[in-house]
C-alpha cells in the first residue's frame, strides 16, 4: 500500500546565489495512512520549512513529494486543499481579526462550493467543543484555547485526510494545551486522519506521535519510534542531548552539552 | 540564625482601573525571599509577572500597588521616594525580562549599553566601564567578548542576547535578581545553558533570585522553592524537590496535565478542572 | 436565528444595549451592530471628535432638508434688496444680486457634499485597488503601479485642475475629476503599506491554504484591514478637497454662476469686502467650519479605528 505522505530528497533554499540559506537539506521520510508522525527540532532546524513546502506555501523547493500516491507540483490546486490542511502555531495570528467565527468557517465551504453551510459550520463547532454561542464572535472575543479550536474546526471543514500541525500548542497554557491535544487525538481517531506534528517540545511529540524525526540545521538527524525514545535508545548524540534537555534542569548534564555547529 | 529576608512581601494587591471595570491582577499575596532561588509559577493571567514588577515599582498607571509590607532588607519599598527607588533599581534589585530583542536598545552597541548600565550606578570612567563590561561578558561565558562588545543586538542570537542582558543586569552586583520568563523565547538546550550561567552567578555572589515562569517542570528542577499562583493568589508554596507531594488540587492538576515522555502515550491527558472555590482561596 | 425573534428586546432600550453588547451574538448582523456600537461608544468619549461629528452631521442635514430650511432657492435675483446687512429678515444679509446669503449657504451645502462625495467615491476604490494589488503581488507589477502613482503625486493640484478645465471647459464635474486625479495617490500608498504588513500573516496563509483565489483574498481579507486607514485619511483630506474646490470656484473654474458654491461666493464677494464684509466672510466661515469638522472627526476616527489599539 502506498504511503499517505512521501518526501524524498527535499531541498528548500531561501534567497539566491552566495546569500542563499538552505533551510532544508535532503530531507526524506514517509508517513503511512492513519499515522502520527513527529518532526522535532530547535529553531532553525527546518521543521516548519518542510511542512510549509509540503502544503504549498513555499514554492521554491526541489526533490520529490507525494500525497496519497500523487506527486506534487510546484503549485497546488484546489483538490489538494481538500486533502491536506494545516493548523498554525499562533492562535492570535491565524484568524482574521475582522471576520466572525462563522465567516472563518464558511469561507472554505464557499470556495469549494460545498453547500449546506449551516449544517457544516454548526457540526464543526460542535466537534471541537465550542457551542453555538461562539459562532458570531470575533477573534478578539475568544481566548487562546478557543481560537485554536476554531483553527482546528477550520482545518476539519473540508474533511481532509491529512492535517499538518505546526506547533499547535506552543503558545497555549499547559492546561489548555492538554485539552487541545486531547481534542486532536480524538478527532484523529474518529476520522482516521494522518498527522504530521511539528514541535520543539519533545514531550508533546512523544505523547502524540508514534514515530519521530529529529531535525537539526535542515537535516534529519535521526528517525526513531517513540518506544525507542522512551527506552532511551536514540543513536545520535544530538537526539540524546535533546532528550536530556527535555527532562528538566540538570546542572551536571548541562555541563556536558555540546554546540552542534554547522555540519557543512 | 534569623536573617532579615532580602525581600518580604505581605498582603500585596495590584489593581488596574480599566474602562470595563476594576481588574485585580494580584489579590493579596505574601512571601519572603532569602539567598535562594525562588520560583513563581502560574498560567497567563495568574499575576506572576505583575508581582515581579510590583516589587520594583514598575507597574505603569492605571495600575495601583498596595501592600501591608513590601520590604527590601528591612527597608520599606512601597513608601520610598522615586529618587531612592531609582538607587535601588538596577543597583540592589535587578530585572531580566523575556525577549532581549525588546529589552536591548537596537541602535547602541552592546559595549556601550553595558557600560552605560554600569556608569549609572558607579562613578567611573568610560574605559573602566568597558573593562568591567568585558569581564562580565566573560563571566556569562561568551567566548569572544571583544566582538560582542562591538556588535549590535540584532547581530546576536537569542541565547547570546539573553546572556548579554544577564551581564548588563548583574554588572552593578545587585543583591536580588528578578527574572521574568528569561528563557521562554529560547531553544531548550540554550535555555538550560543560560540557566546554568544564572545558577552559577547567583550561587557565587550569594544573590537571591526570583524566577518567574509558566514552565512548572523547569522551575521545579531549577529552583529551591516554588510558589504556585492562580488568579492573583498563591495556591501553594513548597520545596522544589517535594513538588510531587504537593497538596493543592490546582498544583496537582497542573502536574498531571503535563505530557511526559515516560508515560504511556495511549491515554488522554487528564484535564485541569478549575474549581471556582480556588478563586476565594489562597495563602 | 432571525433578527425578528429579538424584536421584543429591541423595543426596550436596556434590552437593546444588552443585545448590542452581547458576548454571544446570534447572527452576523448582531455581531456587526455590536462592533459599530463599541466604536460609537469609543468615539463618544472624545469631545473634539463629537464636535466634528456634530458639524458633519449638521452639514448633511442642511443639505437634505435644504428646501425646508430656506425661503428662497438662492438663485433668483432680487435687485431691490442688494447688499443688505444681516438682519431678522436676512440672517446673513444679501449679496450683490439681492440673494439671501443664508439661503445660498444652505443650498451650497449640497454642492459641497456633492463634490466631496464624488471625489471620495472615485479616490477610495481606485487607491485601494492600486495599492492592494501592488502590495500583494509585488515584483514588477508593484514597481509599475507605484511609478504611476508617483507620476500623479507629482502634479500640483490646482495647476492640473487648471489644465483640465481649460481643456474640457469649466464645471463641477470637471473640477471633481481634476481633484480626484491628484488626490488618489496617497491612498494607494497607504493601502500598499498596510497590504505589505499583512501579506505574510498567518490568516492570509490560512486563506491560501483553503484554495482562496487572489481576488478573494484581496477583496475579502486585505481590503477590510486597509479600509480604516484609508477612511481616516479621507476625512482628514476632506478639508483640503473642500478648499481646492473652493479655490477652483474662486477662480471661476468650478461651479458656474448662479450656483451657490461657497468658493465662488467668496470670489464675487471680494469686491465688497470693506463695506459689505458679510458677502465674502460668511461663505468663508462656512468653509472653515466644515473643514474643521472633518478634521476633528478624522482625528477622532483614527483613535477609534486604529487596529493596533482596538483588536488584540
Amino acid at each position: 500500500m502506498t504511503d499517505m505522505i512521501e518526501v524524498e530528497g527535499l531541498d528548500v533554499a531561501f534567497g539566491r546565489g552566495k546569500h542563499a540559506v538552505r533551510a532544508a537539506r535532503d530531507v526524506s521520510f514517509r508517513v503511512a495512512e492513519g499515522e502520527s508522525f513527529g518532526l522535532v527540532g530547535e529553531s532553525g532546524s527546518g521543521k516548519s520549512t518542510v511542512v510549509r513546502a509540503l502544503c504549498g506555501l513555499n514554492p521554491t523547493w526541489t526533490g520529490r513529494m507525494a500525497i496519497a500516491g500523487q506527486p506534487l507540483a510546484a503549485r497546488r490546486d484546489k483538490a489538494f486543499y481538500k486533502l491536506v490542511q494545516m493548523v498554525f502555531q499562533d492562535p492570535y495570528g491565524s484568524l482574521h481579526p475582522r471576520h466572525t467565527v462563522d465567516r472563518i468557517l464558511s469561507e472554505p465551504i464557499a470556495i469549494h462550493g460545498l453547500g449546506d453551510a449551516e449544517r457544516r459550520v454548526t457540526r464543526a463547532l460542535e466537534e471541537v467543543g465550542l457551542g453555538p454561542t461562539f459562532r458570531f464572535r470575533f477573534p478578539h472575543q475568544l481566548s487562546g484555547g478557543q481560537r485554536q479550536r476554531v483553527a482546528v474546526a477550520r482545518a476539519l471543514i473540508l474533511e481532509p485526510r491529512v492535517i499538518l500541525l505546526d506547533e499547535p500548542t506552543s503558545a497555549l497554557d499547559v492546561s489548555i494545551q492538554a485539552e487541545v491535544l486531547n481534542l486532536l487525538r480524538r478527532i484523529k481517531r474518529e476520522r482516521n486522519l494522518t498527522y504530521i506534528l511539528v514541535s520543539h517540545n519533545l514531550t508533546v511529540v512523544a505523547h502524540m506521535c508514534g514515530r519521530i524525526a529529529v531535525m537539526n540545521r535542515g537535516r534529519i538527524v535521526e528517525e526513531l519510534s517513540v518506544v525507542q525514545l522512551r527506552e532511551r535508545e536514540p543513536t545520535q548524540d544530538y537526539t540524546r542531548q535533546l532528550l536530556t534537555a527535555s527532562l528538566g534542569y540538570d546542572r551536571e548534564a548541562i555541563a556536558r552539552f555540546v554546540d552542534f555547529a554547522e555540519a557543512g | 540564625m534569623p536573617e532579615t529576608p532580602l525581600i518580604a512581601v505581605e498582603d500585596l494587591h495590584v489593581d488596574f482601573a480599566t474602562p470595563k471595570g476594576l481588574v485585580e491582577a494580584v489579590r493579596g499575596i505574601g512571601f519572603t525571599l532569602g539567598r535562594e532561588k525562588l520560583g513563581i509559577v502560574g498560567e497567563s493571567g495568574s499575576g506572576k509577572s505583575v508581582t515581579g514588577r510590583a516589587i520594583l515599582r514598575l507597574v505603569p498607571p492605571p495600575g495601583r500597588v498596595r501592600a501591608k509590607r513590601l520590604e527590601f532588607e528591612g527597608r520599606d519599598l512601597a513608601g520610598m521616594s522615586e529618587q531612592d527607588m531609582r538607587r535601588i533599581r538596577g543597583r540592589r534589585i535587578s530585572m531580566v525580562m523575556q525577549d532581549p530583542k525588546y529589552s536591548l536598545n537596537p541602535v547602541m552597541t552592546i559595549g556601550k549599553q553595558i557600560a552605560e548600565a554600569y556608569r549609572v550606578h558607579a562613578q567611573v570612567a568610560q574605559r573602566e566601564a568597558m573593562r568591567r563590561a568585558r569581564t562580565m561578558l566573560e563571566a556569562v561565558r561568551i567566548r569572544d567578548p571583544e566582538r560582542v562588545l562591538q556588535a549590535y543586538p540584532h547581530e546576536l542570537s537569542g541565547g547570546m542576547g539573553q546572556r548579554v542582558m544577564i551581564a548588563m543586569m548583574l554588572i552593578p552586583e545587585p543583591d536580588v535578581l528578578i527574572a521574568d520568563e528569561p528563557t521562554s523565547a529560547l531553544d531548550v538546550t540554550v535555555q538550560l545553558q543560560v540557566l546554568a550561567i544564572l545558577d552559577d552567578l547567583v550561587t557565587e555572589r550569594g544573590m537571591g533570585l526570583i524566577f518567574i515562569s509558566h514552565d512548572l517542570n523547569l522551575v521545579a528542577s531549577f529552583c529551591d522553592r516554588v510558589l504556585i499562583m492562580y488568579a492573583g493568589r498563591i495556591m501553594e508554596i513548597c520545596d522544589a524537590k517535594r513538588l510531587d507531594e504537593a497538596r493543592h488540587p490546582y498544583t496537582r492538576g497542573l502536574l498531571n496535565c503535563l505530557p511526559r515522555i515516560d508515560a504511556a502515550g495511549a491515554e488522554d491527558l487528564p484535564v485541569l478542572r478549575r474549581d471556582p472555590a480556588w478563586l476565594e482561596q489562597g495563602l | 436565528m432571525s433578527l425578528f425573534t429579538r424584536s421584543a428586546t429591541i423595543v426596550n432600550p436596556q434590552g437593546l444595549r444588552a443585545w448590542l453588547l452581547s458576548d454571544a451574538p446570534g447572527s452576523a448582523f448582531q455581531a456587526r451592530c455590536g462592533r459599530w456600537y463599541l466604536m460609537w461608544l469609543a468615539l463618544k468619549r472624545n469631545p473634539l471628535a463629537c464636535i466634528g461629528l456634530f458639524i458633519v452631521v449638521g452639514l448633511l442635514l442642511m443639505a437634505i432638508f435644504a428646501p425646508w430650511l430656506t425661503t428662497t432657492n438662492g438663485i433668483e435675483q432680487v435687485l431691490l434688496d442688494r447688499l443688505l446687512p444681516p438682519s431678522a429678515a436676512h440672517w446673513f444679509g444679501t449679496d450683490e444680486l439681492g440673494r439671501d446669503i443664508y439661503d445660498r449657504i444652505v443650498w451650497g451645502a449640497r454642492i459641497t457634499l456633492y463634490i466631496v462625495g464624488l471625489v471620495g467615491v472615485i479616490v477610495v476604490p481606485v487607491g485601494l485597488v492600486v495599492g492592494t494589488v501592488a502590495g500583494y503581488l509585488g515584483g514588477a507589477i508593484d514597481a509599475v503601479l507605484m511609478r504611476i502613482t508617483d507620476i500623479f503625486l507629482a502634479f500640483p493640484r490646482l495647476i492640473l485642475a487648471l489644465a483640465f478645465v481649460s481643456a474640457l471647459g469649466p464645471g463641477i464635474e470637471n473640477a471633481v475629476l481634476a481633484i480626484a486625479l491628484t488626490t488618489w495617490s496617497p491612498y494607494a500608498r497607504i493601502a500598499r503599506a498596510e497590504t505589505i504588513t499583512i501579506r505574510d500573516s498567518e490568516y492570509i496563509m490560512a486563506a491560501r491554504l483553503q484554495g482562496a483565489s487572489r481576488l478573494r483574498i484581496l477583496y475579502g481579507h486585505v481590503v477590510p484591514l486597509c479600509l480604516s486607514s484609508v477612511i481616516i485619511r479621507l476625512t482628514l483630506d476632506m478639508a483640503g478637497i473642500i478648499l481646492t474646490a473652493a479655490g477652483l470656484g474662486f477662480l471661476g473654474l468650478g461651479a458656474q454662476p448662479p450656483l451657490p458654491e461657497w468658493g465662488a461666493m467668496i470670489s464675487t464677494g471680494r469686491q465688497f469686502l470693506l463695506d459689505q464684509w458679510w458677502v465674502a466672510t460668511v461663505p468663508g466661515l462656512a468653509i472653515f467650519a466644515v473643514s474643521l469638522g472633518f478634521n476633528l472627526l478624522g482625528d477622532g476616527l483614527r483613535d477609534v479605528l486604529d487596529p493596533k489599539s482596538r483588536d488584540s
